[in-house]
């Protein structure tokens, strides 16, 4: 009961707090920027050289307007907007009109998933057994090669990294296909010639993905694991003469991969928004490549639904997070 | 004095001390260059590197390599107005937010918690959308500055409020020291070293959005930054044409820059922290 | 020239902690040409400053020589049978795992973070049994296990808990009782009754003089606190810049101490009824890494004299039970 009211209400609070702030900010960027968006709309179809009837010309504004959601007052159309969204309704894309962004987005959804999930769970777990490895032999001189490789890898920014090695294996030394979730002209099938050929094609974007959050995961579980091979109890159990595979089971790993929970965690809650680089990058049919479109396209709508997505994605897993970590350390759970 | 020779016996410092200063010079080079950077056809198209145009010539006809100054200046000037700007908010954030405590300590840690929360990225695509003909370096800069100091406002705020449990400040606060002083005089220099590693950590995160944002062209094509040069390449297809002198000079002056900031900021860092000082006295 | 039986003997033990300070290197002369011979079934002290190297000393003779510390010369017995005395420092890790806990244990100092946080007390006493004992008698020792933790009075349900759930002394006294379980022949004590308060502290020290009563086996105490050393030890080794200056019996020690520095210990201590200002030793304990020459009390000794700066005194046998290294009680004999 204390936990309920001490704990978890202000918790859920602070969730939807931040999700309303964000949700508003997203509302209020468009409506804050110096600039019309419909009359930017307007703008590029005049700059594309569409004429039109100015008696057409006003029914457009007029349409956009309302599909903009900017009718009335800022008060009315926050009201609207959100009403909107309770019914789950991000509007329709304009670059694909009338197909509404909710679809987009579920179309995109199941390679970015596929994409990231499994790319998340491998760098988690082979970043996390080399790293511990790498933190419980430190002295080793495998240790200090991985970790110089690390040193190089951590700083590069997604796109630079990406970039590089879509140059090195896709153009110099072509082991891998360029672009693409698959073959063009492939018919999408159960079959295992497409199967394959999908696999084939995510190779590269998911080896960037793998390598880059690997030398993170790989980093961080050293040095947690440098740190607790120094705490106190480690250097009891070893006075005691504990065995070393459970000193560096149930005394090293089990408390430096607590930090690290919490980290697969939010790296779970950046899946809408972790890798949209890399998929256009490699032009990967997922969020990211639905994104680049609609930037090109000037898609707002589109894109606030990728970005309420992403908000949504994160908050939730921070939450998780908060909500089941006693469950790992039992000094918060009594506390 | 001293510091710098401990400093330089780490080859992490050594390098991006080097790298840092070839890559300043490049940037200063770009005030005599014989190109004005925003004109096009100056000279002959897509040649490749030659003793009259070191690193080549683009298909937009200019001299790669003088353009690299200019892209190396410019993508400095954004993210050091970025670093610069958002330190001042996060320091000023932090100091308030750690020492006033109370209600204006919740409300602000609330918003820098919230910035950490919101996927940044996505919100300056909406922005940068929407505002593109208005983004040159300084709005850029400025831009960056006011989403990028959330972090730094947390890890100050935390330095203060240990400061502040310290014996010091209750002896200076006896001894009538006001609040701005004391701030500047006794919490600074604490919390000093930390802020010059993340100004050198927000440097890099700052050049590395400025490059993706230019990818996807939402910055102002017309200004040459290692983002627009990169655009470019990619834009005339210079991989498939097999015009690499104009497609590596970005990718790799990136890659070198990027190294050397972090490993001068983990060199510093770890200079700094007694605890990896004695892991490393130990091994 | 004693017929009592040595447990423990150290032969001219030198052990430095050598250190490479960005490019030069210090040495820490911790323990110095220390000659040790601890017997059975008797409590012995060891006392000194913080930074004499007291605790070093207490690690090399635990035989937990590990880097930076390093073995410079010199030898550790154990008498391992009836009449074996085995060097163990020329021991494999392994030979040194098994006898932890069962032949000789070790006694922290039970700060917080001496037990594993995330295992329930069961679960470290499981890891420290079925490192040592396998099978049938690991059950067995459990069974031991609760026997003894009822005799030591300890509460009931001590293993179900987590150890930040207990009190400093409730661990303080689990790990003794820890040490204890497998009724090793030396059990050795980190100042174990340092961050006690004075009545817990009075409660440790009765638990450990019944446990040694009962199992008949040698305590080693390191403790600054002289104290402690009065109300529990059988003898002590009074310790000073790596080297021990002076050892006999504790009555011998406490009424008739020959050492300079011995004597500044003894009257640093307050005394019933006494109600003068208590005067502490002058000036600071030297750097371990920067020794003066010759006896390295000299600088703060009040009696000092020219050749105290030149030469270390060997040690002087005034009784059977009492040695002293001090040019002012005698010439000594240089080994």
């Amino acid at each position: 009961m204390t936990f309920l009211k001490r704990y978890l209400i202000p918790r859920l609070f602070q969730y939807f707090l931040v999700i309303w702030l964000g949700i508003t900010v997203v509302f209020l960027i468009p409506r804050l920027t110096p600039n019309d968006p419909v009359m930017r709309m307007i703008g590029e179809m005049r700059g594309r050289g569409s004429t039109l009837e100015p008696g057409a010309m006003d029914g457009i504004i007029r349409d956009l307007t309302q599909m903009y959601g900017l009718e009335g007052s800022w008060l009315d159309q926050y009201w609207a907007f959100w009403v909107r969204l309770a019914h789950g309704d991000f509007g329709v894309s304009f670059f694909q009109f009338p197909t509404p962004v909710n679809k987009l987005i579920a179309t995109a959804i199941p390679w970015t998933l596929a994409l990231l999930l499994t790319t998340t769970a491998i760098s988690w777990i082979v970043g996390n057994i080399i790293g511990g490895l790498a933190g419980y032999y430190s002295r080793k001189g495998w240790s200090r090669t991985l970790d110089a490789i690390a040193m190089v890898i951590r700083p590069l920014p997604y796109y630079i990294f990406a970039f590089s090695l879509l140059l090195l294996f896709a153009y110099v030394v072509r082991w891998f296909p360029i672009t693409g979730g698959a073959s063009l002209g492939a018919i999408p099938s159960l079959s295992w010639a497409y199967i394959k050929d999908v696999l084939w094609h995510s190779i590269l974007p998911a080896l960037s993905l793998i390598i880059l959050g690997g030398a993170v995961n790989f980093q961080t579980m050293k040095l947690f694991v440098q740190n607790t091979n120094s705490e106190s109890f480690v250097q009891y159990a070893k006075m005691g003469g504990v065995t070393e595979d459970r000193i560096v089971s149930k005394y090293v790993i089990r408390n430096a991969i607590l930090p690290q929970i919490t980290g697969l965690a939010l790296s779970l809650g950046q899946i809408f928004s972790g890798a949209l680089i890399t998929e256009i990058v490699f032009s990967y049919p997922g969020l990211g490549m639905l994104l680049y479109r609609a930037i090109i396209n000037g898609d707002y709508n589109l894109i606030m639904g990728i970005t309420l997505l992403s908000i949504v994605g994160i908050t939730t897993a921070i939450l998780v997070v908060d909500l089941t970590y006693p469950f790992f350390d039992p000094r918060v759970r009594y506390n | 004095m001293k510091i710098l020779r401990d400093l330089f016996r780490d080859y992490r410092f050594t390098f991006s001390f080097s790298v840092l200063v070839i890559i300043v010079a490049l940037a200063l080079l770009s005030f005599v260059s014989p190109y004005d950077p925003t004109l096009w056809n100056v000279v002959p198209k897509d040649m490749k590197p030659s003793v009259e145009h070191w690193l080549g010539t683009d298909s937009n006809g200019q001299d790669i390599f003088w353009q690299a100054t200019f892209a190396v200046r410019n993508s400095l000037i954004i993210s050091l107005i970025a670093g610069l700007v958002s330190r001042f908010i996060a320091i000023l954030v932090g100091m308030v937010a750690g020492y006033k405590g109370g209600w204006v300590d919740r409300v602000m840690m609330f918003i820098s918690d919230s910035l950490l929360v919101i996927p940044l990225f996505l919100i300056f695509v909406m922005l940068a959308m929407l505002v593109r003909q208005f983004l040159n370096l300084v709005v850029l800069g400025l831009m960056l500055a006011v989403f990028g100091w959330a972090w730094d406002a947390r890890v100050i705020r935390s330095v203060i409020l240990s400061l502040r449990e310290r014996d010091f400040t209750n002896t200076a606060i006896l001894s009538g020291t006001g609040t701005v002083k004391l701030v500047i005089n006794e919490y600074m220099p604490f919390a000093m070293p930390l802020i010059f590693s993340n100004l050198i950590n927000n440097i890099a995160w700052a050049i590395g959005l400025e490059i993706t944002l230019a990818i996807l062209g939402l910055v102002n094509l017309n200004i040459p930054t290692l983002g627009t040069m990169l655009n470019w390449a990619l834009f005339y297809q210079s991989i498939l044409l097999g015009r690499w002198w104009w497609i590596l000079t970005p990718v790799i002056l990136s890659l070198f820059l990027f190294i050397a900031l972090y490993w001068l900021s983990t060199s510093i860092s770890e200079y700094l922290d007694p605890r990896t000082r004695i892991q490393r006295v130990g091994a | 020239m004693n017929n009592k039986l040595t447990v423990l003997r150290t032969e001219q033990l030198k052990a430095f902690y050598v250190l490479d300070v960005q490019g030069t290197q210090k040495v820490a002369k911790a323990v110095n040409e220390v000659d040790l011979a601890i017997y059975e079934n008797e409590i012995y002290g060891i006392a000194g400053e913080s930074g004499c190297g007291k605790t070093t000393l207490l690690k090399a003779l635990f035989n937990d020589i590990i880097l930076p510390l390093r073995l410079i010369g010199g030898k550790i017995f154990y008498r391992i049978g009836w009449d074996e005395e085995i060097d163990v420092t020329t021991l494999s890790p392994e030979e040194k795992r098994k006898l932890r806990l069962e032949y000789i244990s070790y006694i922290p100092q039970g700060s917080m973070s001496v037990l594993n946080p995330v295992l329930k007390l069961r679960e470290t006493y499981e890891d420290f049994i079925a490192s040592h004992v396998s099978g049938q008698s690991r059950e067995e020792i459990f069974e031991l296990a609760y026997k003894q933790i009822l005799e030591l009075g300890l509460p009931k349900n001590v293993l179900d808990v987590y150890p930040h759930q207990l009190s400093g002394g409730m661990r303080q006294r689990v790990t003794i009782a820890l040490a204890a379980l497998m009724k090793p022949r030396i059990m050795i004590g980190d100042e174990p009754t340092t961050a006690l308060d004075v009545v817990v502290q009075r409660g440790v020290i009765q638990m450990l003089k019944d446990i040694q009563k009962n199992l008949k086996n040698t305590i080693i105490l390191v403790t600054h606190d002289m104290g402690v050393h009065a109300n529990v030890a059988d003898r002590i080794g009074i310790m000073y810049a790596g080297k021990i200056v002076e050892e006999a019996t504790t009555e011998l020690i406490f009424g008739q101490p020959r050492h300079p520095y011995t004597q500044f210990l003894i009257n640093s201590l307050p005394k019933f009824g006494d109600k003068n200002v208590r005067s502490s030793v002058p000036g600071s304990p030297p750097s371990l890494a920067n020794l003066p020459s010759g006896c390295p009390f000299h600088p703060r000794c009040p009696h000092v004299k020219e050749i105290c700066r030149e030469q270390m005194p060997g040690f002087t046998q005034l009784d059977e039970n009492h040695k002293v290294a001090c040019w002012l009680v005698g010439e000594g004999n240089h080994g």
